[in-house]
């Protein structure tokens, strides 16, 4: 990938946060650089600061020290460049799926015609077709995750940050939409980085995985993730999942992140 | 509906009765559950029946003072006349204070949430403000009554009762939902590039509807109390005027029959509350 500019680039990152209490350092000294259409999953226990980081790549929150960058130019605040997709759906229950998607457009001020198109041509995609006109408290846990995808998308970000998008899924549908989303992400050539606790789901859908330390957050290991492909394609996440190379990397991981079964 | 009610059918991991038709059991769950529902129903209408002829044949029989207490039968005729007579009739004082009860709630609403996106938006000034508005909050209003009377007057210190006693739990209740809007839904729009007006627009106001109905409802019931003790003071009409004269003249018929038309007012005004509940919140669960 040597050449490309980095689509997205975080430079010796540090996060404060000051309470009365005290002061936490939640990232100390972080570096990542992100080519456009890479798949980069970070992985780390909770309150290492992973979420953190995505925070401060949309432009919510800005790091202590060290330099966020877009597409090689500082981010000073949210960006239509970047999409955000958290745990939860987060639909609002007032609003038709439609209406839900077209959240982002309403707020960006985008031409309203052109984005319903797209909105109904991606939830059409998703099979959500005859789903527009209902309410979320109407749809299954999976149903209204990819209501939430087609939100994100339906502004044309191209990087998506993905905060355990799938975590509070049961485990069939999150096999299932992993899949779906990974392939759909390839497919448009996005630029993802996905933040998870999840070891199997970041190797299983992930070009690349950085483990993160506890906290204060920073790198702690790099793992390309390749699988023999045999000239084909990468394999889709959930066949990756029974490769012998899958096995490897989650076992590295594993013992990378210091988990501490017990006390 | 019918394509919701498939998919929901298929993604649910429990079946529902068979097609075809209720077992025995089913069909004696529903027996059992329309008997207890009927039962209710006529207890509670034993229990009308039997306050109104306690009421009845409690003064006539001399057991209480008829004077202290009047008795339907007796009001039913002073309803009558009230009814009929357009100048001093009920119909008439009911009016005067159902529009000053609206009045009152409408203002106690509109500034409740005024000020609610006020301290919503300027933190700072909430952090200022707070212990006052708690003490505001504290305060027995009513105390406030003669000194308003003098101040404003015998209209306006009604209203200015009606709102002091419904507003200040207003604000509180209203900016607390504000506060609690959840952050990961203001986080949401914020990475969509949302300007505070449209956190404002498109979160908290929309995400607080039961809460402004929650508010709402208390808010109907306090500016009523507002208005009746502001009537007690000040007032040449309404319900609370007709209590006041009733008792000063000792017609206990009187009063009765005002604190009656009260009962029926208030009901209306739940029922009406409930029917906007149940409109506005259809789609917040």
């Amino acid at each position: 990938m040597t050449g490309t500019a980095p689509m997205v680039e975080l430079r010796n990152i540090d996060l404060r946060y000051f309470t009365l209490d005290g002061e936490t350092e939640a990232v100390c000294g972080f570096s990542l650089a992100v080519s456009p259409g890479e798949f980069v999953a970070i992985v780390g226990q909770s309150g290492c600061g992973k979420s953190t980081l995505l925070s401060l790549i949309a432009g919510i929150l800005e790091p202590t020290g060290g330099n966020v960058l877009v597409e090689g130019s500082p981010v000073t605040g949210p960006s239509p460049l970047c999409g955000y997709m958290l745990q939860h759906d987060y639909l609002f229950e007032w609003r038709t799926i439609l209406d839900n998607v077209l959240l982002g457009a309403e707020i960006q001020g985008l031409e309203l015609v052109a984005s319903r198109n797209r909105a109904e041509a991606l939830l059409r995609g998703y099979g959500l077709g005859e789903f527009m006109a209902h309410f979320p408290h109407q749809l299954s846990g999976g149903m209204r995750q990819r209501a939430a995808l087609a939100r994100t998308l339906c502004t044309d970000p191209q990087i998506l940050l993905l905060d355990e998008p799938f975590s509070a899924l049961d485990f069939q549908t999150r096999l299932a939409l992993s899949d779906e989303v990974s392939e759909i992400l390839r497919r448009e050539g996005k630029t993802v980085i996905l933040v998870t606790h999840d070891i199997s789901e970041a190797v299983s859908m992930a070009d690349r995985v950085i483990v993160m330390t506890k906290r204060p957050g920073r790198v702690k290991a790099v793992h390309d993730i390749v699988f023999d492909s045999k000239g084909g394609d990468r394999p889709r996440p959930f066949e990756s999942r029974s490769r012998p190379e899958f096995q490897h990397y989650f076992d590295q991981i594993w013992g990378e992140l210091e988990i501490h079964v017990g006390n | 509906m019918s394509a919701t009610d498939e998919s929901r059918k298929s993604d649910a991991t429990t079946t529902e009765g068979g097609a075809a038709g209720p077992s025995p059991m089913y069909a004696a769950f529903l027996r059992r559950v329309k008997i207890r529902r009927k039962l209710i129903l006529l207890c509670q209408i034993v229990l009308l029946v039997l306050f109104f002829a306690l009421w009845e044949v409690a003064p006539r029989a001399h057991w209480v003072n008829p004077m202290l207490t009047s008795y339907p039968s007796a009001i039913w005729p002073t309803f009558v006349e009230l009814l009929g007579d357009p100048d001093n009739g009920i119909l008439r004082h009911t009016w005067v204070t159902v529009l000053e009860t609206f009045v009152g709630f409408t203002l106690s609403m509109l500034l409740g949430v005024g000020i609610a996106i006020m301290l919503w938006w300027w933190e700072f000034l909430y952090r200022v403000v707070d212990p006052f508005m708690v003490v505001a909050n504290a305060l027995p209003k009513i105390a406030l009554v003669p000194i308003f009377y003098i101040w404003l007057g015998d209209v306006a210190s009604i209203y200015a009762m009606a709102v002091a006693i419904a507003v200040f739990i207003t604000i509180l209740m209203i900016y607390s939902g504000f506060r609690e809007t959840d952050s990961n839904k203001i986080k949401l729009v914020r990475t969509l590039g949302a300007t505070q007006w449209q956190i404002l627009r498109q979160v908290v106001l929309p995400s607080n509807v039961p809460v402004m109905v929650a508010a709402l409802k208390i808010n109907v019931g306090l500016a009523l109390v507002g208005v009746i003790v502001g009537e007690f003071q000040a007032a040449k009409a309404g319900l609370g005027y007709l209590i006041i004269f009733g008792s000063q003249v000792f017609q206990m018929t009187l009063v009765m029959t005002a604190i009656t038309m009260l009962a029926i007012i208030s009901t209306i005004m739940y029922l009406a509350i409930m029917y906007l509940e149940n409109t506005v919140m259809r789609h917040h669960r």
